[in-house]
């Protein structure tokens, strides 16, 4: 079985842009589903509304598209009725952080047994490009017209400190980091939050120039710090940039979880 | 024949506690049919509780108690919000320590929560001594029946307290009758 | 074999939802419901079930759908404030025919307004509070009895027709304990399973479509957008989304009569008094001491969907007197099925009409 057999293909073309992130950040994760050797009778996919939230509609297993920021909470409700399953929730910056910011406090608090990967565009963009609590200062959305000036939800840090066993970050350029976090992510007992940066051409970079898909992407990979090295950096006193933001494993532990199949 | 009860006091005193063991005790024992109610507000302890209860022969249909045939007081902030009108043909109980004012109707003064620290040692079960005068000087129930419920409704281990002060009662409310 | 217990209303409810063979609870606590989340809490565990108590009563619905998906029978209970909350995620449970059961012990509102005490002010809540059109059951106990009883009958109905049935119940009968008795084992209609072969979203001839359970290889897509019979999204199809909504309010709307739980008195009765909950025991005290005035009494142990056609079973009704404890919900409902007058007698503040007011009522109209 290769990661292609998970996808219906009676669904596509699929409904993202050309040029999105998310559909590397799908096949990052089938590639993680697919090395764990879960199968399709017992995986579960699970979103909220939003762009990263369609991917389980593409995808041949059971899966519950719910409503905008509520996933966390209905894979709580499947993972406890029958841990048997394997739970992987697909979420976006505006569906984790905003909406469903509480239930994403709560999930990682009980540390149940889910992996949650969350697809960070920085915007809404299904909703046509509205500024979101990830979008950096100063940035242009429909929202934002004279430039962001609240400042950035860090979802990784959220994630860490409200207890969650495994958190990471990389980019939709890292694929193979990404794909191995994942991985790690379903393989840790307990809630894992893998945060995915990735590019919107259409609604991000069209208005903050980074028009060119390639111009997003390697916007995440020059604005991408290893989280070893930013620490290197603070431990000898030297700024680190304020556009910049940390990748790597932010934690990985064994804080007692729930759901976990006995 | 449908008899009303009401207890009333502060919060903590165990009001509803008692109606409960009251109401378990007709429908339960005494095979005959009992609601009990209750009107509370959001303070855990003190403030003015209500707590009733209807015991009838038949099924019950109406289940609040409007017209109280029998009023059980334990506060003085209780007895004048859910005492202070009661009809004359009525009987009360009032916690002769802590209710001041008297009612127009029959009046059976229980020391019950003097009695509960002083002769038991602990002013927890005063709500008991006043169920036990309740069954005495109305026979609302049968004492068998009340007994059961008690047993049925406290903590373990205090099974022998509170029959004590069940019995108390019983002597109270006797006292009063004579 | 019957036990007879002297139990508090919201124990009922709990306890006939484990007869039944609920095994998830999600909850968030409020007054006055408060009660029914305790006691799943201490039961659930012990009978290999899940208790879990959410951060909210939005996570709390949720958690009860997701659970539903994996073949447990699962509820939540409320009162509210939090059924406010839920409505966006009820039409969820609508939309993706998500069997499930809602219990709302009715308190004074809006908003926070009475937490200790009575009402049925959700009544229109319940079947229209979430955004667009479905159809959707409710059942309104007036006894600790009936609690139990509808309880385990909402979980049947739920499976049955694939949506979430509401227990609209109250403060009043919610703390209220008198005596029932509990039978050994109640019936449990399970829901029926998806036959492999057909599309998950084809329903049969009841409008009904059969269960693809999460875990069992039947790999369904659900989703709260408007669906295809495979369950993919379709949003833009004007026909198909007319063709879904239209069954999702048929396949109740069309069974009302096989729904309907009534208890007619005295049809010959000029006077006919019609309940649902609490008022139903007021009125029932008014009949057993006035027999000589001949009033009679309609029951609603079911209210949604309303059943029109039993208010010619009264054929003699000069008038038909509402009580409830709201500002006339149901009465609203009852005048557009007939032309007998309706004398709505609303009741706000949290008490129950006591025998002496509805008498007055009816003595008004003679």
């Amino acid at each position: 079985m290769s990661f292609k057999d998970w996808f219906r293909e009676d669904r596509l073309p699929h409904i993202f842009c050309t040029g999105c992130g998310n559909g590397t950040v799908i096949n990052c994760t089938l590639e993680a589903v697919e090395e764990m050797g879960w199968i399709r009778d017992t995986t579960v996919f699970i979103s909220g509304i939003g762009c990263s939230s369609r991917a389980p509609g593409y995808i041949t297993t059971d899966s519950l598209h719910t409503t905008h920021g509520r996933a966390l909470a209905f894979a709580t409700g499947v993972k406890l009725a029958n841990p048997r399953l394997n739970v992987v929730v697909f979420t976006g910056d505006g569906d984790l952080a905003a909406i469903g910011g509480n239930h994403f406090i709560h999930a990682c608090r009980r540390n149940i047994d889910i992996t949650v990967v969350c697809m960070n565009n920085m915007i809404y963009g299904m909703t046509g490009g509205q500024g979101s609590p990830c979008t950096p200062p100063g940035a242009i959305s429909t929202t934002t017209p004279y430039g962001m000036c609240e400042p950035v939800f860090d979802l990784s840090a959220l994630a860490v400190t409200a207890g969650a066993n495994y958190v990471a970050r990389w980019t939709s350029y890292h694929v193979t980091e990404l794909t191995k976090a994942i991985k790690v992510g379903l393989d840790t007992p307990g809630f894992s939050f893998i945060e995915a940066m990735v590019q919107c051409p259409t609604a991000y970079g069209r208005r903050n120039k980074l028009r060119q898909v390639s111009d997003m992407v390697t916007y995440l990979k020059t604005h991408a710090l290893l989280l070893q090295k930013k620490q290197r950096m603070e431990e000898e006193g030297e700024t680190v940039p304020a556009d910049m933001f940390a990748v790597g494993e932010f934690v990985r532990r064994d804080r007692p979880a729930m759901g976990v199949l006995k | 024949m449908r008899r009303e009860v009401r207890f009333s006091g502060f919060g903590g005193q165990g009001i509803i506690l008692s109606a409960v063991i009251l109401g378990r005790a007709a429908a339960l024992y005494d095979a005959k049919y009992a609601v009990q109610t209750q009107v509370y507000g959001p303070e855990a302890r003190g403030g003015a509780s209500m707590s009733a209860v209807v015991i009838d022969d038949e099924p019950i249909l109406f289940p609040k108690v409007t017209h109280p045939d029998i009023y059980v007081i334990m506060s003085q902030q209780g007895f004048e919000k859910y005492g202070a009108d009661a009809p004359e043909e009525a009987i009360m109980l009032v916690d002769s320590d802590l209710v001041r004012s008297r009612p127009a109707c029959v009046c059976r003064e229980i020391p019950a929560t003097a009695e509960a620290k002083k002769t038991l040692g602990r002013a927890i079960v005063a709500n008991i001594v006043m169920l036990g005068a309740l069954v005495t000087s109305t026979g609302v129930v049968s004492s068998a029946a009340i007994e059961n419920a008690v047993l049925d409704s406290v903590p373990k281990g205090t099974e022998e307290l509170n029959m004590k002060a069940l019995q108390r009662g019983f002597e109270l409310g006797r006292r009063g009758e004579a | 074999m019957t036990k007879i217990e002297f139990m508090q209303g919201n124990t009922a409810c709990a306890e006939a939802a484990l007869a039944a063979g609920c095994r998830f609870f999600g909850g968030y606590p409020i007054t006055p419901s408060t009660e029914i989340a305790e006691h799943m809490a201490r039961r659930l565990p012990k009978m290999d079930g899940v208790f879990v108590q959410m951060e909210d009563e939005i996570g709390s619905i949720a958690s009860v759908i997701g659970a539903s998906w994996t073949g447990a029978r699962a509820m939540t209970a409320t009162s509210g404030p939090g059924f406010s909350l839920m409505m966006e995620n009820i039409g969820y449970a609508v939309m993706t025919e998500t069997p499930c059961v809602i219990v709302n012990i009715q308190r004074g509102g809006p908003s926070t307004g009475q937490p200790t005490m009575a009402a049925q002010g959700d009544m229109l809540q319940c079947r229209f509070g979430s955004h667009g059109d479905y159809g959707t059951i409710a059942l309104c106990p007036a006894s600790v009895q009936e609690m139990y009883d509808l309880t385990v009958k909402a979980f049947n109905l739920a499976d049955r027709f694939r949506i979430p049935v509401f227990v609209m119940s109250d403060e009043v009968v919610g703390h209220m304990r008198e005596r029932i008795e509990i039978p050994d084992t109640v019936t449990v209609v399970p829901r029926r399973p998806l036959e492999k072969g057909t599309l998950p979203f084809t329903a049969g001839a009841d409008g009904v479509p059969g269960f693809p359970e999460f875990g069992k290889g039947y790999g369904v897509h659900v989703t709260g957008l408007t669906h295809d019979e495979r369950g993919y999204p379709e949003a833009t199809d004007p026909a198909l989304h007319a063709a879904l909504v239209e069954r999702l309010v048929r396949k109740v709307e069309d069974a009302r009569h096989e729904i309907a739980d009534v208890t007619l008195t005295q049809p010959d009765a000029e006077i006919v008094f019609i309940t649902y909950g609490p008022p139903t025991r007021t009125v029932r005290q008014v009949l057993h001491d006035n027999p000589e005035k001949a009033f009679g009494h309609l029951q609603l142990r079911i209210v949604w969907p309303f059943p029109e056609d039993v208010l010619g079973a009264f054929p003699h009704a000069r008038a038909f007197i509402v009580p409830e404890m709201n500002f006339g919900q149901i009465a609203r409902e009852i005048e557009r099925h007939t032309c007998v007058p309706v004398k709505s007698v609303p009741k706000l503040g949290g008490e129950l009409h006591t025998p002496d007011e509805l008498l007055a009522v009816a003595e008004a109209l003679r």
